[in-house]
């Protein structure tokens, strides 16, 4: 149990390092020295320090948003065994775990619908379009891995060792990787969908919503952001090497390293792409969810 | 073995996506010249316990024609006829994902009520054989440029040489290179056809070659 325990407490003081190291990977392709890896600490300390400010047409809602979402991340992080077993684990569990991300998109469209800024209007409106093309991916994702696990609790499905065992599902596995990681770029916000960078460009999405945020809802909102792709990021690092560590210190080594790799790799496409056209995203999310369905036609035979 | 097949098998599905879903008529070459390699070296991958001069100059003739050749003259088409390159596709790209998705299941499903030789069941040469002609012939239908026509015209085939795969031990050497041969020439043909049509018509698309003249 304490294992259990400390592994969490580590995964959520940990996440914020992640989008320090995709900015690190970006510097270091562009020949910059860029900002330090612990930039999101210092940005969330100064954050918490300050006072919010509320605009007086917003409602209980808009103070909500963030506390609400915040929340959703850190419950569903409890599914997710960072390396060794989940925190919480029954059976079904998978689905508690995509409707609290969903809970958490929820609260922070309503947040900004609540701001009633046409600008902010429109980004809850891109939020939830593309999430209607990336939600049923993961689902599908979730059918082909409870099938070749034969398990319905995400701390198994994500780490099939029976995989290893039958030989074709190997590139099953592969087709899963990669239609999640794509999702994984959709979901949050990284390049060639949206640009995390930009501020008040008229192509963004994530970014346009909290921007009446302020103070420590902008600190739990940027935590929620880096905590949202750290559990993406453990479910791709899971899933790249389906075998559990003999141990627990080798397991979180192995963990560590390969959650490293899946975020340089998101740092290297950020580098490699361009965003793609507004219209344009639709596509790519459609192509990836027709790559799960693909793994699943494969999975289900 | 069983490994290297299925992956080549999920790239052969992967590159008829990636032509469905994609707009530059340059990448939906390389994708289908990638698709032939990979088809070039299933052979040795799939009876790989009976390896024979026959299956690697198979493989040989295969990965040259499909992966260099014939790539290389409908880039020459391009370039020569000095055309745009995009498409100009009668459904978008997303209806054609979401439909070459269906094919992909409909491959499975026929194939489970095929039958099939046995040891051949199991696999998936057949089903992916069967949706790489379905996607090729909607690639034909659905594309009015006569270019991607041509490239769908490559994918229907390369979908009849996997279905052929399963029986590579009974087919005579001749018949395939007959087969090979034949595909050459179709595709030879349109490439140095397509600059006439293009200098006639100031056009490649098929939909204004509707009336036969003198």
């Amino acid at each position: 149990m304490l294992m259990r325990f400390v592994s969490v407490a580590v995964a959520l003081l940990a996440a914020p390092l992640l989008p320090g190291l995709i900015n690190k990977t970006k510097s270091a392709f562009a020949g910059r020295k860029g900002p330090p890896v612990l930039q999101l600490y210092f940005d969330l300390a100064k954050l918490l320090k300050k006072g919010a400010v509320y605009s007086p047409v917003t409602t209980w809602i808009f103070r909500a948003g963030p506390v609400v979402s915040l929340a959703s991340y850190l419950i569903a992080s409890l599914f997710v065994p960072f390396g060794g077993d989940s925190f919480l684990s029954f059976s079904g569990d998978v689905i508690a775990f995509a409707y609290l991300l969903g809970l958490a998109r929820f609260f922070t469209v309503l947040a900004a619908l609540d701001t009633g800024s046409s600008f902010e209007g429109m980004g809850a409106s891109r939020e939830v379009t593309f999430s209607i093309l990336a939600e049923p991916t993961i689902f599908i994702l979730f059918i082909v891995l409870a099938r070749i696990s034969g398990s319905l609790s995400l701390s198994h499905m994500v780490t099939p060792e029976q995989v290893l065992m039958n030989p074709s599902t190997v590139g099953l596995l592969l087709l899963i990787v990669f239609s999640l990681f794509v999702v994984c770029l959709a979901e949050n916000s990284r390049i060639p969908v949206d640009d995390p960078a930009t501020h008040l460009e008229l192509t963004m999405i994530h970014e346009v919503m909290v921007l009446d945020h302020s103070g420590p809802d902008l600190a739990f909102i940027l935590y929620g952001a880096s905590l949202k792709l750290f559990l993406m990021v453990s479910l791709l690092a899971h899933l790249l090497f389906p075998i559990r560590a003999a141990n627990s210190a080798q397991g979180w080594l192995l963990f560590g390293i390969l959650v490293a790799i899946v975020t340089i790799s998101i740092g290297i496409v950020e580098s490699a792409m361009a965003r793609l056209r507004m219209v344009r995203i639709p596509r790519l999310l459609i192509a990836a969810c027709m790559i799960a369905i693909f793994a699943m036609i494969i999975g289900l035979r | 073995m069983e490994h290297v097949t299925q992956l080549l098998l999920i790239l052969v599905i992967l590159a008829n996506l990636f032509v469905l879903g994609s707009h530059p008529l340059g990448a939906c070459i390389r994708a289908v010249a990638l698709q032939g390699i990979a088809l070039g070296l299933l052979p040795l991958f799939l009876h790989a316990e009976e390896r024979s001069v026959h299956l690697v100059f198979l493989s040989i003739g295969m990965i040259g024609l499909k992966g260099f050749l014939l790539p290389g003259l409908l880039f020459r088409a391009i370039r020569d006829a000095a055309l745009r390159k995009e498409q100009e596709p009668l459904i978008g790209f997303n209806t054609a994902l979401v439909l070459g998705a269906g094919l992909i299941g409909l491959g499975f499903a026929i194939a489970a009520k095929l039958p099939l030789p046995p040891g051949t069941a199991a696999s998936i040469v057949v089903p992916v054989a069967l949706a790489t002609v379905m996607m090729g012939l909607l690639v034909i239908v659905t594309r009015g440029k006569i270019l991607s026509q041509a490239l769908g015209y490559i994918m229907l085939e390369n979908g009849i040489f996997t279905f052929g795969l399963i029986l590579v031990k009974g087919l005579p050497g001749l018949i395939e290179t007959g087969v090979l041969l034949d595909i050459f020439a179709g595709v030879f043909i349109m490439g140095t056809v397509i600059e006439h049509i293009n200098r006639e018509f100031g056009s490649i698309s098929a939909y204004k070659l509707s009336n036969l003249k003198e």
